[in-house]
């Protein structure tokens, strides 16, 4: 059993826990990810660690309410516990050599790609932040965010907050400015990384993805997070979650992330008196 | 004593109607009545060579266990098969005793050999029925100031924790899922391994003093090396199993409605997802193809077929005498509505919107056996044809999962992935390092696996009383 220490409700939609596990607290670098089970009865769902303190023995969490587990994992509340939490899964991040970097983070995707701009920020490096949401309502981690960035740039669909466009407007006009990055990171929807990779694959600028498929165990076992990588199969859950976005099969994997779509919905709508 | 029973065939195991069984999940077959137990212990001719005991990878001292039976002192049999044996409910259930102990048994030369497994099976469940079963439990009367890890829940970590439990040292296992039992529990299915045996064993353990970490997954939330310079374990013994799934790299194996076997089963049996309370969902649709020939392909495709599939078939490259399957499996497979295409190689899964449509396959024929003796099956040209499919399942085989490898230096193993260890003793290539079961073979046996975590816990023995 994982005691929530801490929870945060950071809009609408998206939540913050911060949960006591020394274990995975001890071990965590960014670009890893915890995977947890809320009950006996719950599906094991795959979570990117956001921050942790190797002392204080927490990681922390956020997530969006998209699915019956997620809505659930929403209601437990500070001194609750979360069944099964355990990690630190994946493959850390590799952020050696690179020096100047755009960390591009859409709507959720900002809480995994916040630990890796905090790490590169910290090493040194120059560090552009670009940060997407749908509105005003759903922007997170902004001051978070600022903290750990030589310039931060927010964008928003609508214009409600930050510049009205997409992430892959405001890249394009940086890169066009003679930003002159070696590295751009790009974390949120498949739809927004692909077009991410196909945009910096112009430039020739190297592109790291994070993946966040359907998993069990998370240890390589059941191949049910597998995605074709330059033609061949790997798995995210020990191969990844990062990869070359150049060389992702995005529509591949967004074929694969609707497979239980109607049952998850069907089950979510039940489990929030919708239906 | 009483008269040998002289019937040539064993005495039959009851089992649930094959087509009211194939739409549950409750196990298949139902046991022993303590009478057929008895009648059948009779049969047993009590022969002075034992061919049975050297037939069994754990030496149980199977003449003397039915002798108790015939003299209805189940207790007595139960202590006997425990004394090289930890876990009888299990082993009676999923060894193939057809090709270990029944095999050189006296009686089968004319007729059927003894049914030892069910005997097994009848003892170890007589005991479990039992309240106290689980917490009654001899714990170990000595005490070795030493701490031994055992990573890994599956059938040779259970088995060498027992064993070093007995002998006094500190026992603590590291499974990386949040359930102790490896492939006892999200491998083999209910209908013929209830969970609740496989706990029961687990409890027993734990009342004996082995420790269980649950959530700990060995290279990733502490690694070997940790353990022992660390955390202070004197040995490791390393039973991870294969867990990670062969694909066949065919085109349209990535199509939505393609599962491996580990995760079609992972889900159904860890995560119950033929349980409507649970929340994991499994998707099969109306025909479902298990392609395999193995152990694991008829749990998956008995498993679609109990989940609703209108239709389930196993498809196999070679013919039905190749196939690596239990014959009880297959012959129960059959018994259920599962069709066989054998001699059948698929060569693509077809797809429609992202999902699986049907699957390309060709007819094969075994060619005249080669130098070694074994028949290959060869492409019958131009015998393409579609298979009317809307879910395939992938049971091949297993590897070993790298994860430890990988995170141990030093721990070579060899060009299939599996760590290298002394047949007799299982010490790695690192001395406090020692494995067994699939890990060191490649996906085999429960029993096995346990004859090899049992030989490792004597090795670990000998090593750290140096």
């Amino acid at each position: 059993m994982y005691k929530i220490l801490e929870k945060k409700d950071l809009n609408n939609e998206v939540v913050y826990m911060k949960v006591d596990a020394p274990a995975v607290a001890k071990k965590c670098e960014p670009g890893q990810f915890i995977i947890l089970r809320v009950n006996e009865q719950g599906e094991r769902i795959p979570l990117t660690i956001e921050d942790y303190d190797r002392e204080e023995g927490w990681v922390s969490i956020i997530f969006q309410k998209v699915g019956k587990t997620t809505y659930l994992l929403g209601t437990l509340n500070e001194q609750d516990y979360i069944l099964d939490f355990v990690g630190p899964l994946g493959t850390a991040s590799h952020t050696d050599g690179m020096k100047r970097v755009c960390v591009i983070g859409g709507g959720l995707g900002c809480a995994i790609a916040f630990p890796q701009a905090k790490k590169l920020y910290n090493n040194g490096a120059h560090v552009d932040i670009i940060a997407g949401f749908r509105n005003k309502d759903l922007v997170i981690l902004q001051e978070e965010m600022k903290k750990v960035s030589t310039n931060y740039y927010l964008m928003t669909d609508d214009g409600s907050a930050g510049e009205k466009g997409l992430v892959t407007e405001k890249l394009k006009k940086l890169i066009e400015q003679g930003s002159n990055y070696d590295t751009v990171i790009a974390i949120g929807p498949v739809i927004m990384m692909k077009f991410v990779s196909l945009l910096t694959k112009e430039y020739g600028i190297k592109t790291i993805v994070s993946m966040n498929p359907i998993m069990i165990d998370g240890t390589g076992m059941c191949g049910g997070c597998r995605l074709t990588v330059g033609g061949e199969t790997k798995f995210a859950c020990v191969d990844g979650p990062d990869f070359d976005g150049h060389l992702v099969d995005f529509d591949s994997v967004l074929q694969r992330l609707s497979m239980y779509k109607e049952e998850e919905n069907h089950k979510c709508n039940l489990f929030r008196g919708i239906e | 004593m009483a008269k040998i029973n002289m019937t040539l065939v064993k005495t039959p195991m009851p089992e649930q109607d094959p087509m009211v069984r194939n739409c549950n999940f409750s196990e298949v077959s139902t046991g022993y009545t303590h009478q057929m137990a008895v009648e059948e212990a009779n049969r047993c001719l009590n022969c002075k060579h034992k061919p049975c005991v050297a037939g069994c990878p754990v030496n149980i001292d199977i003449p003397n266990f039915i002798k108790s039976i015939v003299n209805e002192n189940i207790e007595e049999a139960y202590n006997i098969i425990t004394k090289t044996n930890s876990l009888p409910a299990i082993c009676g259930r999923v060894c193939p005793q057809e090709s270990q102990c029944e095999l050189p048994c006296v009686r089968g030369i004319k007729g059927e050999p003894v049914a030892i497994g069910r005997l097994e099976r009848y003892v170890a469940d007589y005991m479990m029925a039992k309240e106290t079963f689980t917490t009654d439990v001899q714990k170990p009367s000595v005490k070795k100031n030493k701490k031994v890890a055992i990573v890994g829940s599956g059938p040779a970590g259970l088995a060498a924790a027992s064993d070093l439990c007995d002998m006094g040292y500190d026992v603590t296992i590291f499974e990386a899922l949040h359930k102790a039992g490896g492939v006892l529990v999200y491998g083999i299915p209910e209908f013929r391994l209830p969970k609740e045996i496989v706990s029961k064993e687990i409890e027993r353990l734990k009342t004996k003093g082995v420790k269980i970490l649950l959530n700990m997954v060995i290279g990733k939330t502490i690694s070997i090396a940790e353990l022992h310079d660390e955390e202070g374990f004197d040995a490791i013994f390393v039973g991870t199993g294969a867990g990670l799934p062969n694909f066949m790299n065919i085109p349209g194996e990535n199509l939505n409605g393609v599962y491996s076997a580990n995760e079609f089963l992972t889900r159904v049996n860890l995560m119950k997802a033929y349980d409507p309370a649970y929340d994991t969902p499994v998707y099969f649709g109306k025909h479902v193809a298990v392609v395999g020939g193995g152990n694991v392909a008829m749990d998956a495709a008995r498993a679609a077929k109990r989940l609703g599939a209108e239709h389930v078939s196993i498809v196999y490259r070679r013919s039905e005498k190749e196939m690596p399957a239990r014959i009880e499996e297959v012959h129960h497979a059959k018994q259920e509505g599962i069709d066989f295409h054998l001699l059948t190689n698929p060569t693509k899964i077809l797809g429609e919107k992202g999902w699986v449509k049907g699957m390309e396959c060709v007819k094969m024929q075994l060619s005249e056996p080669g130098p070694d003796g074994r028949r290959r099956p060869e492409v019958i040209p131009g015998s393409e044809y579609i298979l009317d499919v809307s879910s395939v399942i992938i049971a091949i085989g297993t590897s070993p999962n790298p994860l430890i490898k990988n995170t141990t230096s030093g721990l070579e193993t060899n060009k299939w992935g599996c760590i290298i260890a002394d047949q007799e003793t299982g010490q790695t290539t690192i001395p406090y390092i020692f494995a067994g079961g699939d890990v060191v073979t490649g996906a085999a046996t429960v029993i096995l696996a346990m004859g090899a975590g049992k030989k490792a816990a004597s090795a670990i023995d000998k090593y750290l009383d140096k």
